[in-house]
């Protein structure tokens, strides 16, 4: 159910952004979801691609610092309230979110979220106590 | 136990008559030749015989980096310029450069010197000196090569830059030994670990790491990552180059090879020689040498001499190793600070990268220090909040050490600029 995210890290200058999507194009990766965290010195790019181990390799081999976290999918009704709903369940299972984001693509007729939480278990168990789709990584990646 | 030349384990006695003897040598001689020394003597009052004992030295004047720019380029050679058969020089970066010449004596004594250093770091005869200084008017390369062969070593001049073929050849020839600058052993290590060549299909068993200050902390980061023991050596263009001291197995200080230098340690603002122990700008006088002999040289190096004998078993005066220089201290807000500390405080900190640049600049009238520090993929969070932790715990870790507060700059890998030689650790934007 968790989801393979590759983070860089980039410092603040003209032109990294457009190394790293470079370097991915020349491997034939395909990026399903992205974000970046910034400071005003450097950021964090956060990506979900089609082929993580690919990937990582690609932009190692690059000499780009890069770093793997596990996150949760999760479908979320596209209509006024629909994150709300999601976040309820999470919150009464005193689950701390650390950062959300969204995806391009849609699953169906939800939009797809993001999530990236410490207890990451916890947090999928309530999700789908409440009724709510976690997709496995290998969906995620194929979309 | 193992030396090169039997004078190195001399008892103190015969080693201080034969100093005496060529220090007398050595100013009489200078007096006669030399125009500059005979001027800066006269002004002292020296008259030739004064030198009574090696206390008497105390007597004489300083000679700084500027008298040889002002003597430039051979006003100080004391022998005629067809008894020199090498020259070599400084860079020049600050100012003119600093030209030495070297008789052919000058060249036999100073290669006995550099075998020594060999020796002393473990090195015999049948081993393979992969010399990695720059090879030219700089000292570093031409003098560890004589030394080598003159042990009788076989010598790889492969002078800096070109680091994978470098790595490629250490393989291939088995190198035992390397002589480098402590930051470009560190870019080996780095270009060694992308070329997926790990420290088990080398053969390096030593490191003659000179040229340039290096923190306790650098070099076990280099001995792990080489697998090898790293040697300080030290030395300066103007007094001889490499093969002034070296440190022997014990790594507690560096023997300075005192038949031919004789070491002091001064207060360097005023000039008095400090009580043995204490640590201040090194000083030499050179009593071993024909073409370009040098009285009391002002090094701004900082060190202190370590009193008493060695478990080795040489006699030659030890010296602290070298942790900075009046030059390089940076007064940032009033607190002086060595590029040394900055670096012996980072390598406390596990996964930061010995790659590193402080950038000094000024902001209205304070003094802003800025740490650049590269960010390795162990240290690399995916969240902000762990990074910029890690950036605070490195400016408190600096702010108690050093007592002066610094803003840390976290670079991606391998954007600081790596060294082929002596590294640049500051870059000073203060217009002042």
């Amino acid at each position: 159910m968790k989801v393979r995210q590759i983070s860089v890290f980039l410092e603040n200058k003209s032109g990294r952004l457009l190394e790293v999507c470079r370097c991915l194009a020349k491997a034939g990766i395909n990026i399903r979801a992205l974000s970046i965290a910034e400071t005003a010195d450097y950021g964090v790019l956060r990506l979900i691609v089609d082929n993580p181990d690919l990937a990582m390799e690609s932009l190692s081999r690059e000499l780009f610092t890069v770093s793997e976290t596990e996150v949760i999918a999760v479908e979320v009704p596209d209509r006024p309230g629909g994150l709300a709903e999601v976040l309820q369940p999470l919150y009464e299972a005193n689950i701390n979110i650390e950062y959300i984001y969204c995806f391009v693509e849609k699953s169906g007729e939800s939009a797809l979220v993001v999530f990236r939480v410490e207890q990451i278990d916890q947090a999928i168990g309530a999700l789908q106590r409440a009724g709510f789709t976690v997709l496995p990584g290998e969906k995620v990646y194929s979309i | 136990m193992s030396y090169f030349n039997p004078v190195e384990v001399l008892d103190r006695e015969r080693l201080e008559q034969l100093q005496l003897e060529r220090l007398r040598n050595t100013v009489d001689r200078l007096y006669q030749q030399v125009p500059f020394y005979r001027g800066k003597l006269d002004e002292v009052g020296y008259r030739p015989g004064d030198i009574k004992s090696l206390e008497d030295l105390r007597k004489l004047p300083f000679t700084t980096k500027d008298d040889l720019r002002e003597n430039y380029p051979f006003g100080l050679f004391a022998v005629p310029l067809r008894e020199i058969v090498r020259i070599h020089a400084s860079s020049g970066t600050t100012g003119k450069p600093t030209v030495v010449g070297y008789t052919a004596g000058d060249i036999k004594m100073w290669a006995d010197l550099v075998a020594r250093t060999i020796v002393a770091a473990g090195g015999t005869k049948d081993d393979i000196v992969h010399v990695a200084y720059g090879y030219g008017l700089f000292t570093g390369g031409l003098g560890l090569h004589y030394g080598a062969e003159l042990l009788g070593a076989t010598v790889l001049p492969m002078s800096g830059g070109n680091t994978k073929r470098q790595v490629r050849l250490m393989v291939d020839f088995g190198s035992t030994i390397l002589c480098c600058t402590p930051s470009y052993a560190l870019n080996i290590a780095e270009v060694m670990e992308e070329m997926g060549v790990g420290k088990e299909d080398i053969k390096l068993k030593s490191g003659i790491f000179g040229a340039e200050p290096w923190s306790a902390e650098m070099r076990a980061q280099i001995e792990e990552r080489l697998g090898l023991s790293a040697h300080d050596i030290y030395g300066l263009s103007e007094v001889v180059g490499p093969g002034v001291s070296i440190e022997c197995g014990e790594k507690n200080g560096l023997h300075v090879f005192e038949d031919c230098f004789i070491p002091e340690i001064i207060d360097p603002a005023t000039g008095e020689v400090l009580p043995p122990g204490e640590r201040g700008e090194l000083v030499f006088t050179n009593i071993n040498k024909e073409g370009m002999a040098l009285l009391r040289y002002r090094t701004r190096d900082i060190s202190r001499l370590i009193p008493g004998p060695c478990p080795c078993g040489r006699t030659h005066v030890r010296m602290e190793r070298v942790t900075g220089r009046t030059d390089d201290m940076l007064i940032i807000r009033g607190v002086n600070v060595f590029p040394s500390q900055v670096e012996a405080v980072l390598m406390q900190i596990p996964g930061l990268s010995p790659h590193y640049q402080l950038v000094v600049d000024r902001v209205g009238s304070l003094d802003v220090l800025e740490v650049q520090v590269e960010v390795s993929p162990e240290i690399f969070s995916d969240e902000i909040k762990e990074l910029e932790a890690l950036q605070q715990r490195i400016a408190d870790e600096i702010q108690s050490y050093l007592g002066v507060g610094v803003k840390v700059r976290l670079m991606e890998p391998r954007s600081i600029q790596r060294s082929e030689g002596k590294a640049v650790r500051v870059i000073d934007r203060r217009k002042i």
